[in-house]
């Protein structure tokens, strides 16, 4: 389970926001994101500045910025919702170009689009520099049940293999003829995710039973414990304390 | 239907994280009843599948495609709590490493796809199993049903959040018939592939399908040419009432202090009907119109929210308080009579 495992989204790297400890990153970017929903959407120029510390960031962690575009495009579906958000909006109408838009539309769709991009912006930035096991240490650390972290790093383990079960029975259907095209073929594809199922929960039932066979009685040993110096907590926090200070501004200004 | 940063204002974002975090804990008390020690793996596992699931496409027609959302299916594949559990680690997932959903709206997107759906969908399918014959086709049913009502009551839920933190300006006609209009539909797939994903699993392994436990035939011996039981029926598990009271009074305690901070402060259809057509002018002030608690507001406290919402507290504590001692007396009166 070494090499070969970190997920698609990782960017190995030894940069100093690579090294941070999990928890501290766990931490900035959640208030980071708590921060950016909190400033009013009226001052524009602050979520320009979020902008410049994202990118800050990123050049800190030396991730392209051409990842991180093409890692944004996951928001589109958001993005087509916010632009209908204008023609649909009531209050107060402008007219731009020749077409009715509503004001309060505009400073919604404004609204979405800066704070929906600013948060994918930041999750990925995450993603990208810290590796799925260390994740997971991280949101231990943050007392996050130990159950629910357990079941979220078998989650992880066996996601991939799960999907790659997934992809050799479509693999078969096809080899033998099969192409869905419509609702008639629910059906089959209905039974393979049905016999998807199966074979999950007999392997989670392996699974177990490998544990047990190896002193598994509930709870996983925790190995390696990670802390975090003041330093190493200091030098994470100052993102959100940088953007704590422009939503302050944002709000007095 | 992930909501994004922003979309939903803070504090009902934190109100649902608060929810979704209570949900969860008691998820995870009744996973480990419904799994014991094998919890972590096989609610992992499940939750892998679910995962894995949501990437399965279903073509629609010329060239659209829908995929399960699998809240109902989970919830009657492995049970409500693990089913709960596996959606919202799921989503968890899908918010810190795929930036699917918003951080700050992880309480949300909790709330409406991993409890809503769980919960509505195990609730209406286990009353359609109580109520139609016990075969394996009304297994099938019963989950067509629970899981096309599980997608519009998450839209419904949607809505609901939409109206009490929504931070755009569309009006709220106008998002619930999008929301639910589009959600009917969504159903209709959701259902037919959970019924279909459903009787393939009966037809294979029923032992595993959660919702279709004490369906299986008992086992009989015949004896002397005739049928008998071979096992004894198992005594019945004594139940506590002290987690769903428990549940309630938390419930109750929050919608009554903290989203009465956020109810309108107009008055209610009736109020406004009687001001319009001047009924009220008629209308006494009720007696108790100079308590401390009249018009749902606690007396000196300045502020309005502050006031209506530490009435609804005090409320809800009378209100339990008197409830649990009808309760307490009724029952003490039914077990002296009983004795007599």
């Amino acid at each position: 389970m070494g090499a070969g495992h970190a997920h698609r989204l990782y960017r190995h790297g030894h940069s100093p926001v690579h090294a941070l400890p999990p928890h501290t990153k766990l931490a900035a970017v959640f208030a980071f994101v708590v921060v950016v929903v909190s400033t009013p959407r009226e001052a524009m120029w602050a979520f320009g500045l979020y902008a410049v510390l994202l990118g800050l960031v990123a050049y800190a962690a030396r991730v392209p910025a051409a990842f991180l575009l093409r890692r944004l495009l996951i928001e589109i579906p958001f993005v087509a919702f916010a632009v209908l958000m204008p023609f649909v909006a009531e209050g107060e109408q402008v007219t731009v170009l020749g077409v009715q838009l509503s004001l309060n539309g505009l400073w919604g769709a404004w609204n979405v689009l800066a704070k929906g991009t600013l948060g994918v912006a930041a999750s990925v930035l995450l993603a990208a520099t810290t590796e799925l096991r260390e994740l997971l240490l991280g949101l231990q650390r943050l007392r996050l049940p130990p159950l629910l972290v357990q079941i979220a790093s078998f989650m992880i383990r066996y996601g991939d293999v799960i999907t790659d079960e997934m992809r050799r029975m479509r693999i078969a259907r096809e080899s033998r003829g099969f192409e869905a095209r419509g609702v008639r073929h629910w059906g089959v594809l209905a039974k393979s995710a049905g016999a998807l199922f199966i074979r999950s929960y007999e392997r989670g039932e392996r699974v177990h039973l490998a544990m047990v066979s190896r002193g598994y009685a509930g709870s996983m040993p925790v190995i390696d414990e990670v802390t975090a110096s003041r330093a190493q907590w200091s030098y994470a926090l100052a993102l959100p304390s940088a953007a704590l200070v422009v939503c302050l501004l944002g709000w007095t200004l | 239907m992930h909501v994004p940063d922003g979309f939903i204002d803070a504090p009902i974002s934190a109100a649902t994280a608060v929810v979704a975090a209570g949900a969860i804990a008691v998820s995870l008390r009744g996973a480990r009843r419904e799994l014991d020690e094998r919890t972590a793996p096989l609610a992992g596992l499940v939750a892998a599948f679910i995962f894995a699931v949501q990437m399965l496409n279903f073509p629609v027609a010329a060239g659209t495609s829908g995929h399960l959302l699998g809240g109902a299916l989970a919830a009657i594949l492995v049970g409500p709590y693990t089913g709960v559990l596996c959606v919202s680690v799921v989503l968890l997932m899908q918010g810190i490493l795929f930036a699917d959903g918003g951080l700050t709206a992880l309480g949300v997107n909790i709330t409406d796809m991993a409890i809503t759906t769980t919960v509505v969908a195990y609730a209406v399918f286990r009353g359609l199993v109580k109520v139609l014959p016990r075969t394996r086709r009304s297994v099938t049913a019963a989950s067509f049903t629970a899981a096309l009502l599980s997608v519009p009551a998450a839209a419904l839920v949607f809505t609901l959040l939409y109206s009490l933190g929504g931070t755009t300006d569309v009006s709220l006609s106008k998002v619930a018939t999008a929301m639910i209009g589009v959600h009917v539909l969504i159903g209709i797939g959701e259902a037919a592939i959970t019924a279909l994903t459903v009787g393939a699993v009966i037809a294979v392994r029923p032992d595993l399908v959660y919702g279709a436990r004490g369906l299986e035939q008992r086992l009989k011996l015949r004896v002397n040419g005739e049928l008998v039981d071979a096992a004894p029926q198992l005594a019945p598990v004594h139940t506590s009432h002290r987690k769903v009271w428990l549940t309630g009074l938390a419930a109750s305690l929050l919608l009554a202090g903290f989203v009465s901070f956020y109810a309108s402060s107009n008055p209610d259809g009736l109020e406004k009907v009687a001001a319009d057509h001047g009924i009220d002018r008629k209308a006494k002030e009720h007696a108790s119109a100079d308590s401390p608690l009249a018009d749902y507001g606690v007396r000196d406290v300045e502020d309005t929210r502050l006031s209506g919402g530490l009435a609804g507290v005090i409320g809800v504590g009378v209100t339990v308080v008197a409830g649990t001692g009808v309760f307490w007396a009724v029952r003490k009166r039914r077990n002296t009579s009983q004795v007599a």
